[in-house]
């Protein structure tokens, strides 16, 4: 029954690789032809990122049942320290792909450390105060950035919280990260395949944890606090690997925004942006990666392509949002996928058994 | 089973409400079917058309679709234009895939953005794709810097910092000046730091200097008070009406009364609902457009705003967007060729021939005898305001 059901979660994990797979060669096969407009063709990598934020929050909400409304805020850490990262590699490293891959880790790294530094206290607390919480530090982290000027000359890294002239630069010095105006000007290196490289490996990466002993306590801590703990189970460690490993990926994901764009500010990762990322969540499934994926993928295209009935299409998205709940949601409907489903298994085990019957009676004579 | 029906009924009414919205959509203007031999320009535009700053992009939208549509009806015009509006939710992201749409859409040259965070994000793409850009409202000059194909209409923000602290100094308006600025806003943090710096050069004392980060602030008495107890003689605001109408209340309940300065963000302090308007009389601001004008293109153009939008004042927004739809036609007349088969690259290469030429200038609402570097900044003359009796009076 063990072996079985491991067997079945290594089939679904492949499953999830081989659709991220099949979307990357459909676009590729599109772009190559010229039959991808330029409108989704710039879509690709924010696809590919809000997926990425999708998992790994899915990683915090579903599988760790916690929920957190500052995804954003580890966002815009990776995004704001992959583009200082990126510009600071310039002179050093030349090759592009490798540049974004360092700029990624380092985005990583420091949105990983914020993820340790917020988790410490925000661990230790439950349900809604957990998510106060977080929702106060995805505002905090937006404010500090506010204020954040960041510059780089001949002398190296120059930071303050005052003003761009409190930096002392000398006269070659570039404003990286200029406050409220963010950092404008970054030299776009993201690429849809770069972007699907690191969905494969946040895909990879949360997969097996959760499929780990790791993945299982956390589960078993989700599910029963008290019984988990009784068993022994470091409560707060458990809680913080997901925790820890969902901010990295965050930051992650940010870096590859940022450097998609030749402008962010820190106003753009505000608590609508979390929101936006739980949406993706709630509405694929909770602690189902491949529904978030989807989910994240079609709210993000589906504004897009709702852009001809104008003012109206923020009514249209909400309703169709609405509509989408009402309807995962509906016992009739779920029934009715039920029994399709069942009925499909039973016409496919009976061809298989006539088949079988076959082939031994045509073995018999 | 009731609770069932009350469901389906539910799911039916989305439904049915998502189909007859879905049937409202579209308000792109289309040049007039009856356009005989006339050729059509396809003009894009993009701005924030819902979100915080939709009061912006939605101004600019408006006066450039007055204008539009005047170009539209001329019996003698050779030219038509198809507008082509976009939302970018103030957002760069967004303002990217607008940008992208339009270019599917096949936009010859874009209007916009009307706000400087998704200009900036959009300008490279522009660039690399050479689709000509005017800004009817982005005042950064990080928009235009290194870019031959964005031009702005409106003064970038060091010019308006500059200038301010030049007509202060000039008229002897005070010689304590209190700045307060909103510095988690680009636009006010812009004026604000060319400002100091030309106060600085101009021996203007600012004594004192406060900030504050949201234009949703309500509480601005610390700012004030500070501004008092330093001897401020002149507040200079650069940010816009909302906050500004409210420092204006608060510092006459406080009973101080110094001289108020503002920029072009604070066009509009009159038409807030609940402000009390004798309370601006005597405050200054630095505006490039009048609505109370009495020259003929301005009376005109209100009068059609106000005859299309309920009555509504056009604001500076308006005219710049009105400004930037008659820019890029007397251009594309100017140049005399048929523009209307001109891919988006080659029209590029027209407009920027046309705009920075010497031969060029363009008047309009918001300036007489515009002209454009070759950087792609505007020249035009400043014009101050003072409001007096309930109306902007030039000084």
């Amino acid at each position: 029954m063990k072996l079985l059901r491991n067997h079945r979660a290594g089939l679904d994990g492949f499953i999830n690789y081989g659709l991220v797979l099949v979307f990357y060669f459909i676009m590729q096969f599109l772009q190559n032809g010229g039959n991808l407009t330029s409108t989704f063709t710039s879509q690709l990598v924010p696809i590919c990122v809000y997926m990425i934020m999708a998992i790994s929050l899915n990683l915090v909400v579903g599988i760790s049942g916690e929920l957190s409304l500052g995804h954003a805020g580890f966002m815009s850490v990776g995004a704001f320290s992959g583009v200082v990262a990126s510009a600071s590699l310039m002179e050093s490293v030349s090759s592009a792909p490798l540049r974004l891959a360092l700029a990624i880790l380092i985005g990583g790294i420091v949105a990983a450390l914020a993820g340790v530094l917020i988790g410490i206290p925000v661990l230790r607390l439950n349900g809604d105060y957990l998510a106060i919480v977080t929702l106060a530090f995805g505002e905090i982290i937006k404010n500090v950035i506010n204020c954040l000027y960041v510059g780089l000359d001949n002398a190296g890294l120059h930071i303050s919280i005052k003003s761009a002239e409190a930096l002392g630069m000398d006269t070659a010095g570039k404003l990286l990260i200029n406050g409220p105006i963010g950092a404008a000007g970054v030299t776009r290196i993201s690429s849809f395949f770069s972007a699907i490289v690191l969905l494969l490996i946040t895909l990879f990466v949360v997969q097996n944890l959760i499929h780990s002993r790791s993945g299982r306590a956390i589960m078993a801590i989700r599910d029963n606090r008290i019984a988990a703990e009784s068993t022994g189970l470091n409560i707060i460690k458990y809680k913080m690997m997901a925790f820890v490993t969902s901010a990295a990926f965050a930051g992650m994901a940010g870096t590859l925004y940022a450097l998609n764009l030749s402008t962010v500010v820190a106003k753009k990762f505000d608590f609508n942006t979390s929101i936006l990322v739980l949406v993706f969540v709630v509405l694929g499934g909770l602690g189902n990666l491949r529904g978030s994926m989807i989910a994240a993928a079609l709210l993000t295209i589906l504004p897009e392509l709702l852009r001809e009935y104008q003012e109206y299409r923020m009514l249209v998205y909400s309703i169709i949002l609405i509509l989408v709940m009402l309807i995962t949601n509906n016992d009739t409907l779920k029934d009715m996928k039920q029994r399709a489903v069942m009925k499909i298994k039973t016409v496919l085990n009976g061809s298989n058994k006539s088949t079988k019957a076959k082939q031994a009676g045509g073995a018999e004579s | 089973m009731k609770m069932k029906k009350s469901r389906i009924l539910a799911l039916l009414l989305a439904l049915s409400m998502c189909f007859a919205l879905a049937a409202c959509g579209g308000d792109k203007t289309p040049a007039p079917e009856t356009n005989g031999d006339k050729a059509v320009l396809k003009l894009g535009f993009i701005g924030p058309l819902t979100g915080g700053a939709a009061l912006y992009g939605e101004s600019a939208k408006r006066g450039a679709e007055i204008a539009v549509d005047e170009i539209n009806a001329m019996t003698d015009g050779k030219l038509t234009i198809e507008f082509n509006p976009q939302d970018d939710e103030h957002d760069s992201e967004k303002a990217v895939y607008a940008y992208q749409q339009l270019k599917d859409q096949g936009a010859q040259a874009v209007i916009g953005c009307v706000t400087t965070t998704p200009c900036l994000a959009v300008a490279p793409d522009a660039n690399a794709d050479r689709m000509f850009m005017l800004t009817p409202s982005a005042t950064s000059p990080k928009v235009t810097e290194g870019r031959d194909n964005v031009y702005q209409i409106c003064f970038s923000d060091p010019t308006m910092g500059n200038e301010s602290a030049q007509f202060i100094k000039d008229k002897a308006l005070a010689s304590k000046v209190a700045l307060i600025y909103n510095n988690a806003d680009a636009y006010s943090q812009g004026i604000a730091t060319a400002f100091k710096a030309k106060a600085a050069e101009l021996g203007l004392q600012i004594v004192s200097e406060t900030t504050f980060a949201s234009d949703d602030e309500k509480d601005f008495t610390v700012q004030l008070q500070d501004a008092k107890t330093k001897g401020a003689e002149l507040i200079f605001m650069p940010i816009y009406y909302n906050p500004a109408s409210l420092i204006i209340k608060q510092a006459a309940d406080m009973s101080y009364a110094p001289k108020f300065f503002g920029c072009d963000g604070m066009d509009g302090i009159l038409g807030i609902e609940g402000f009390d308007k004798t309370l601006a009389e005597g405050v200054m601001l630095m505006t490039p457009f009048n609505a109370d004008g009495q020259d003929d293109a301005t009376k005109k153009f209100v009068e059609s705003y106000k005859a299309k939008y309920n009555g509504e004042i056009p604001s500076q927004f308006a005219a710049d967007g009105y400004d930037c739809v008659y820019a890029i036609y007397n251009a594309a007349m100017a140049s005399g060729e048929d523009v209307s088969k001109m891919s988006a690259a080659d029209f590029c290469e027209l407009m920027i021939k046309t705009f920075s030429s010497d031969t060029f200038t363009f008047s309009g609402l918001t300036g007489e005898n515009m002209t454009w570097s070759k950087t792609g900044e505007v020249a035009k003359n400043t014009t101050v305001f003072e409001i007096k009796g309930g109306v902007y009076a030039p000084m």
